[in-house]
């Protein structure tokens, strides 16, 4: 990247050389009384485009040669790899589309350049013309929007009933986590239930939240339906699981949900990247505050084995906090009397 | 107000208080002028105040992305306490300066620089107008632009600092002051700013649009006019159609920040405390920012494709190719803009069907942009090029529509937008659509229109320099950012250092900063020529370029009224360039709007031939009747 920092440093000051010489040029022909003429710096500025043209998709062959090694790695999700395949396929169409159209732009001002001898076409318009590429893209779109549609379709339908559900709660700024028990159902939240021990406002009254529990890392069997039931109680933060091509607003006052399946484990991924501490991350992407750039969370994909074992050492939030129920009851005595008296 | 009396003999509305004008004192020539071609001037310059401060932004936080561990120490004396103990850049003014950078280039220079700059000044020029319909109203247009201006620029200077949440400014980040230190005064600045901005900017889109469709001279048809006028006639209406919306959602954000009502916050709990508001959207608060915030890349963009037509044309020495299809192409992506807006919510939770909706629209559009494309390109097919500065930004605006408009594409699809939103991706895309186009489309109406704005011309030289350091400078600076968002690199981070994912680009983010900074140095070149060329440029011919427009009929610096006599009649469109036989009618290769089609009986087309030939014996007829009334 050194290098590619030196070549563009250098490709600047040789545009700056090249227009300064013209800028000399120009004044030459000022000096000559000779301004209303189109001058010599009309060829210099014909010809540079081309040359653009031609060393501009060289550097734009050759830096993404270089850079894509550092492109994040193949996805790790099922629909990933669906949405990279399209992703691929569309940057291909408008990728021919911008090499076409700028083969013409920048070639056409160096073959049709003023010439005193030569007098420009009078070409207004061409109904067959417009109507052609008019047409072409719009079949173009129309193939894109399907597939898109298609893979659109697929990945925001309903998670199916034994998808695995993990909840991710924004704040300012950190990320929560929350699985279900045993019992594999998530208990009832309220922000109102939120205090120094209960950072995600459990309701404790839900006996689905008895074991939930909460946990440091995010980690997820691979090859199971995940389905992320997503919140947020401050301000709108987004949920970004860069690898598995994940990401949707964690909204206060309004629950959001992405569903995914793992396809690649860590540990497969250390070996495909060669990186042995390689870890998989959450982000967020919605600007939420200073320490936006901060709301770093570790994801593990593990085998279904290792997930297991990972489950049973886990200890529910209340088995963690053993005197909460006492506060819990205490708190909800207080409320019903504020609302008794009312 | 002024009243106004309409001469019908030679359709021309003239103001009594324009003589007053003419012998008027400085307060009324140059700082409260009625004179639709001052409150141009006027609008350009503080435009080019904005961009300095704009840019001078960018390089600020330009300079902690590409150097994350710097010690900025040196910048204390510009930044102050904004540079933390330990020589660090403060997080929440980095915050602040993306914020404010995002607010003043989109709003203060591409909407007010741009389109105020060019519509107050080509709209009467172009249609033969002695003014814009309500001089008064034009007037209040621009001072209440500069009282935006003059808050918003305050907002820079509060204890707790600018606005700071992004300049779509979403709630609840922006309607609680405790969520971020932006949120208190600077986040009201904002907001009360804003609404002298859409006021200013209702203001002169009325008077844009009553103007293009009463004071048109004579024969000046809807179908005779520039595409410049088209455009700024077009954005006009799109201003009038969205900006209320975003003064909606800019209200109702005033009640939740200071009446306690809910519209946009529900079940918040921040700063240790649970707060009373429930039952709202923030989501709400996106759609109706965005029926505006779409639009809006529209009223930045169209006005500079209108300049571009008639720069590409003038100096390509060719008719504007498919006339009809540019005008329907922009109807097309108006009436298309306003009905996209949620393709920016694509993960913000709302229905996926709407997704699937908005996918759908927003991919449409790129079918009205592909023809505007294919049209300037063939405009240069068979042309007789002549590179002025203005022609070289107006390929480089075509050159840069194309590259942002292609990866649109790719966000427009709901599924691909998954993984690029929010990213520098997005960035790249729309500060190559978007921004960098329409600065360009700034600039070449700057170089093109300068020696009718001021009577000088600007140097040539230092206008190549400057094309071509901006448009390798944009390119270096915008392009790379593609490479870091498919990498995934969130935008609106202060530093990537923490992520493992996003740590790999830092030498590129180096390279993006010092071409950040390279470019937006270039533009002292432009700011030079500018002021330079104001006072010692040399003096203008009256057409140098050979133009149709009604403009250049005008003196050489035209005073309030423009014309001095009658004002033009228009009996051709704009874009008679190189018509075969014109040399046998006494023409070289332009055609002026304001030349009958008797004159020029060898050039003309054989429709033009029947309309010349009616116009003759219509005149004919006439001048017998004068001699015999009973025929």
């Amino acid at each position: 990247m050194t290098t590619a920092l030196l070549i563009a440093t250098g490709i600047i000051l040789i545009v700056a050389v090249l227009a300064l010489v013209y800028r000399i040029i120009n004044l030459v022909g000022i000096a000559k009384e000779d301004s209303n003429k189109v001058t010599f710096s009309n060829k210099i500025n014909g010809a540079l485009f081309p040359i653009l043209l031609v060393v501009g998709l060289g550097l734009i062959y050759w830096s993404y040669n270089d850079a894509s090694q550092y492109f994040l790695p193949e996805a790790a999700s099922i629909h990933g790899k669906e949405t990279d395949a399209l992703f691929n396929i569309t940057l291909g169409v408008v990728f021919a589309a911008f090499v076409v159209t700028h083969l013409l732009l920048f070639t056409f001002p160096f073959f049709f350049q003023y010439s005193e001898k030569r007098k420009a076409d009078f070409y207004p318009h061409n109904d067959k013309l417009e109507i052609a590429w008019t047409a072409v893209p719009a079949i173009v779109m129309a193939v894109l929007v399907i597939f898109g549609w298609r893979a659109w379709a697929d990945i925001t339908a309903p998670a199916s009933d034994s998808a695995l559900q993990v909840e991710l709660m924004g704040k300012q700024f950190a990320w929560e986590i929350r699985y279900p028990g045993k019992d594999l159902k998530l208990g009832k939240y309220d922000v109102a239930n939120i205090d120094n021990t209960n950072s995600m406002g459990i309701d404790f009254d839900d006996v689905n939240a008895n074991d939930d529990f909460m946990a440091r890392e995010i980690v997820l069997p691979v090859g199971k339906e995940v389905e992320l039931k997503i919140r947020a109680i401050d301000v709108i933060h987004s949920v970004f699981l860069p690898h598995f091509r994940v990401k949707m607003d964690a909204v206060p006052g309004m629950p959001t949900r992405f569903k995914f399946t793992p396809s690649i484990t860590t540990s497969e991924m250390r070996t495909k990247t060669n990186n042995p501490k390689f870890n998989y991350e959450l982000a967020c992407t919605e600007v939420c505050g200073y320490g936006h750039f901060g709301m770093r969370r570790i994801v593990k994909i593990v085998s279904q084995a290792e997930y297991d074992e990972w489950l049973m050492k886990q200890k529910s939030w209340l088995e963690k906090n053993p005197d909460y129920m006492a506060t819990w009851e205490a708190k909800k005595a207080e409320k019903d009397a504020v609302a008794q008296a009312r | 107000m002024s009243s106004v009396v309409l001469d019908v003999e030679h359709n021309d509305v003239h103001s009594h208080d324009d003589h007053h004008e003419h012998h008027g004192n400085f307060w009324t020539n140059y700082v409260f002028s009625y004179d639709h071609k001052v409150i141009a001037k006027q609008y350009l310059i503080s435009g080019i105040l904005w961009a300095i401060i704009g840019g001078g932004l960018s390089l600020l936080f330009r300079i902690q992305l590409g150097f994350p561990e710097a010690n900025l120490e040196w910048l204390r004396p510009l930044l102050g306490d904004w540079i933390t103990e330990s020589g660090k850049m403060d997080t929440t003014f980095y915050l602040a300066a993306v914020t404010m950078h995002g607010t003043i280039m989109v709003f203060f220079v591409l909407t007010a620089g741009l389109s105020g700059t060019f519509s107050n000044f080509l709209i009467p020029l172009q249609i033969g107008a002695r003014d814009m319909a309500s001089g008064f109203m034009n007037m209040l247009s621009y001072w209440l632009f500069a009282l935006a201006s003059v808050i918003m620029l305050a907002s820079l200077f509060t204890s707790t600092g600018p606005a700071s949440g992004g300049w779509v400014i979403y709630p609840p980040l922006s309607a609680l002051p405790q969520a971020v230190s932006g949120s208190g005064i600077g986040m009201t600045l904002w907001l009360v700013s804003m609404v002298f901005f859409i006021a200013s900017s209702l203001l002169g889109s009325i008077n844009y649009i009553s103007t293009v469709i009463n004071l048109r001279t004579a024969g000046m048809s809807f179908a005779k006019m520039p595409l410049t006028i088209w455009s700024f006639f077009i954005t006009a209406v799109i201003g009038i159609l969205s900006f209320p919306v975003l003064f909606a959602a800019a209200l109702l954000l005033v009640f939740d920040r200071s009446f306690g009502t809910s519209f946009y916050l529900s079940d918040i709990y921040i700063q240790g405390e649970l707060l009373e508001h429930s039952g709202g959207s923030p989501i709400l608060f996106q759609h109706l920012f965005w029926f505006l915030g779409h639009p809006e890349v529209y009223i930045v963009l169209l006005p500079a494709l209108g300049l571009t037509s008639e720069v590409i044309s003038t100096n390509s020495r060719k008719p504007i190719f498919g006339y009809r299809a540019m005008i329907g192409s922009m109807l097309g992506i108006a009436f298309l803009s306003f009905i996209v807006w949620a393709h920016h919510m694509f993960v913000s939770g709302m229905n996926p069907f709407l997704g699937t909706i908005f996918m759908f629209l927003t991919l449409i559009i790129a079918v009205p942009s592909a023809v505007k494309a294919f049209n300037y390109i063939t405009t240069l097919f068979r042309g007789n090029i002549v590179f002025t500065p203005a022609m070289l930004f107006s390929i480089g605006l075509v050159s840069l529509f194309i590259s942002g408009g292609v990866t649109g594409i790719i966000l427009g699809n709901s599924a691909l937008d998954i993984q690029l939103h929010d990213t520098y991706f997005v960035v790249a895309h729309f500060h190559l659509v978007m921004g960098s186009a329409a600065f360009f489309g700034m600039m070449a109406g700057v170089y093109h229109w300068f020696p009718k704005m001021f009577g000088k011309m600007m140097n040539s030289g230092l206008g190549y320099v400057h094309f071509w350091l901006t448009f390798l400078g944009a390119y270096m600076v915008f392009f790379p950012m593609h490479y870091i968002g498919i990498a995934g690199f969130p935008r609106r981070y202060y530093s990537f250092t923490n992520f493992d994912a996003f740590s790999t680009f830092a030498d590129l983010n180096a390279f993006i900063s010092i071409a950040a900074i390279v470019t937006v140095t270039g533009q002292f070149i432009f700011i030079f020529n500018f002021f330079w060329s104001m006072f010692r440029g040399k003096n203008a011919p009256l057409n140098p370029w050979g133009s149709n427009t009604l403009e250049w009929t005008t003196p050489r610096k035209p005073g309030h009224g423009n014309w001095p006599g009658a004002l033009p009649i228009v009996y051709r469109w704009p874009y008679d360039y190189s018509k075969p036989d014109a040399d046998k009618d006494g023409f070289g290769d332009f055609i002026p709007q304001d030349v009958p089609l008797s004159k020029t009986m060898e050039s003309n087309t054989d429709e033009e031939r029947v309309l010349a030939q009616l116009d003759s014996d219509l005149q004919k007829l006439g001048e017998e009747r004068e001699k015999n009334p009973f025929i």
